[in-house]
């Protein structure tokens, strides 16, 4: 039997290369910090929460936010501009205006009501109707309504128009109904100022509550840090188990974030559905979309990420072996 | 291996512990570092490993300048270096066979290779037997020897022991010598801090000792030709 020469290279097939080798330590790191927190379900628990619920208020105020735009949105059917033309204008004048109107991008529909159809309204709605009958003449121009194209983001875009309107030669008077609408766009667009205040205000929160508890993590683990200092861990190496701690808060997080807020939405559907039949209306609540999801978590894999980072950055380079 | 060059060390608040220290440890070579507590082992030995900076001198280690090394090469440095340490400084949520891998892992070690060193360093130490225990459950000479285990699993050129034996009785510490010089007779350099001047004398090797931050007395000066023409 030939023997075989044992003894291998020093440096070799003993060890793995250098980027197989950061590779497994990666996806060692990642399940070990796993595992690292589920055998301490409770405090895990507890961390995830705190940072769920300060996900979870700022995307409701979002979600909320965005039922809202939608039921206005429903309004803007009803925003109407109404152009009262100057009284020698004639039909005929009045028509070929309204056609040209029609073409326009900004402008949704357009009808002309003629001045003697306004006066059989007017006589209808207001009730004048036997006083009407004196007048000689019929004091009403005609008028033109158009129904403007609203544009969710630019409110203004309908005031602009508006303006334009009112510069046209026939027209005396360019009215825009419910200036509300204008006033409720003016509102959401503040609330939606506030929910991003406090969206950033609440990240800031999670960042801090992460890098404290990974601050921990960090004084709880001091002596392996020593050790493995000690024998030649480099500082990546020590950083990791952390890191992806963070990772996993992050995760855990969100994931309960989007938890609370669905749960939430099914305790509101009901009398949510029970106040659209009351305005005979078949609004439904929308929920996270999963693009929405997929940023939430992003963004809580973020900031987790980010906290421990920070508590990393600050305090392993504190624990020197001595 | 080990070449100190008047080093002076002075702690923050203004202590001396070590003044104009110079001497030339052979590659190859076990020496025992003596003198009374307070004077300067363990500052010298952590001078060596990087844990501590010289306020003057340099110090060469296999020929590399220790004093301008950056934070950042230090990994790379003490990879070479097997340490032991009074307290045993070993991690009480993993297992033996776990404690004594860990520089391998650290240096990605392919998993059987992991295996089949951890094994042999064990045994070495005569504790292959308890690789699965929890090193709390050891006795204070199993512990130190776990210790050890850890510091010649990945093959260092050169072993520090700080009190290796402190507070083991004499048969224990007789044992844990012989380890070290066994480990010498492979070729490994060994530098040994010890204040148990009987069993020094009993193994025959050369020591430095200290006294007050100052060498005192250099065996090493008539073993080594080198440092003699210096
Ligand atoms: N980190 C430190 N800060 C201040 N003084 C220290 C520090 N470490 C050690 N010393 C002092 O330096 C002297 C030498 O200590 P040391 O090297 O531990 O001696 P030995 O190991 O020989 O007992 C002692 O007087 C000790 O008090
Ligand atoms: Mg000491």
């Amino acid at each position: 039997m030939r023997k075989k020469n044992r003894t291998a290279p020093r440096k070799g097939p003993q060890k793995k290369s250098r980027l197989v080798s950061y590779l497994t330590h990666h996806l060692q790191m990642l399940i070990a910090s796993l595992g690292y927190l589920t055998r301490q379900p409770v405090s895990t628990l507890m961390t995830s929460a705190v940072i769920a619920i300060a996900l979870a208020l700022p995307a409701g105020l979002y979600i909320a936010l965005d039922n809202a735009s939608r039921i206005s949105a429903d309004w803007d059917g009803s925003t109407l501009i109404s152009l009262f033309l100057k009284p020698e204008v004639s039909i005929q004048q009045a028509e070929k205006l309204a056609s040209r109107l029609r073409k326009s991008a900004e402008i949704e529909a357009v009808s002309i009501i003629d001045r003697d159809q306004g006066l059989k309204q007017f006589q209808k709605i207001s009730g004048f109707g036997d006083a009407i009958e004196f007048l000689d003449d019929n004091p009403l121009p005609h008028v033109i309504t158009v129904q403007p194209v609203v544009d969710q983001q630019r409110p203004d875009k309908v005031v602009h128009l508006v303006k334009k309107l009112q510069s046209e030669n026939l027209v005396e008077l360019a009215q825009l109904d419910m200036q509300w609408v204008k006033r409720l766009y003016t509102l959401l667009d503040l609330a939606q100022r506030g929910v991003w205040i406090v969206g950033s205000l609440l990240a800031l929160a999670v960042l801090l509550i992460i890098g404290n508890t990974i601050r921990l993590d960090i004084q709880n683990r001091r002596e392996a840090i020593e050790v493995s200092k000690l024998i030649g861990a480099s500082d990546g190496f020590i950083r990791r188990p952390f890191l992806y701690t963070g990772l996993w808060y992050g995760i855990s997080g969100g994931l309960l974030a989007w938890l609370l807020i669905a749960v939430s939405l099914g305790i509101l559907e009901n009398p949510v559905q029970e106040l659209a039949v009351l305005y005979h209306s078949s609004y439904e609540l929308t929920g996270l979309s999963s693009s929405d999801l997929a940023s939430l978590i992003l963004i809580s894999c973020a900031l987790g990420l980010g906290g421990s980072w920070l508590a990393v950055g600050r305090h392993l380079s504190d624990i020197e072996p001595s | 291996m080990i070449r100190f060059d008047n080093i002076s060390k002075r702690y923050p608040g203004g202590f001396d512990a070590l003044s104009r220290v110079s001497f030339h440890l052979p590659r190859g070579q076990l020496a025992y570092l003596t003198g009374h507590s307070g004077a300067g082992k363990s500052t010298l030995l952590k001078l060596i490993a990087l844990i501590e900076r010289p306020t003057r001198g340099q110090i060469f280690l296999d020929g590399v300048n220790l004093t301008n090394i950056r934070n950042r090469r230090i990994p790379q440095i003490r990879r070479h270096i097997g340490i032991i340490f009074q307290n045993h400084h070993l991690l009480y949520d993993r297992r033996v066979f776990d404690n004594v891998a860990m520089p391998l892992v650290i240096q990605g070690y392919r998993h059987r290779e992991i295996n089949k060193r951890v094994r042999a360093a064990l045994d070495q130490v005569g504790l292959l037997n308890k690789e699965k225990a929890n090193p709390i459950t050891l006795s204070g000479g199993e512990q130190q020897r776990v210790g050890i285990a850890r510091a010649i699993v990945h093959k260092p050129t050169l072993l520090l022991a700080d009190e290796p034996t402190g507070n083991l009785d004499p048969d224990l510490s007789r044992e844990i010598m012989a380890l070290f010089a066994r480990f010498n007779m492979f070729g490994t350099t060994v530098l040994i801090a010890s204040h148990d001047l009987d069993l020094i004398r009993q193994t025959g090797f050369p020591s430095i000792s200290l006294n007050k931050g100052t060498i005192e007395h250099n065996d090493l000066l008539t073993l080594d030709p080198l440092a003699r023409a210096v």
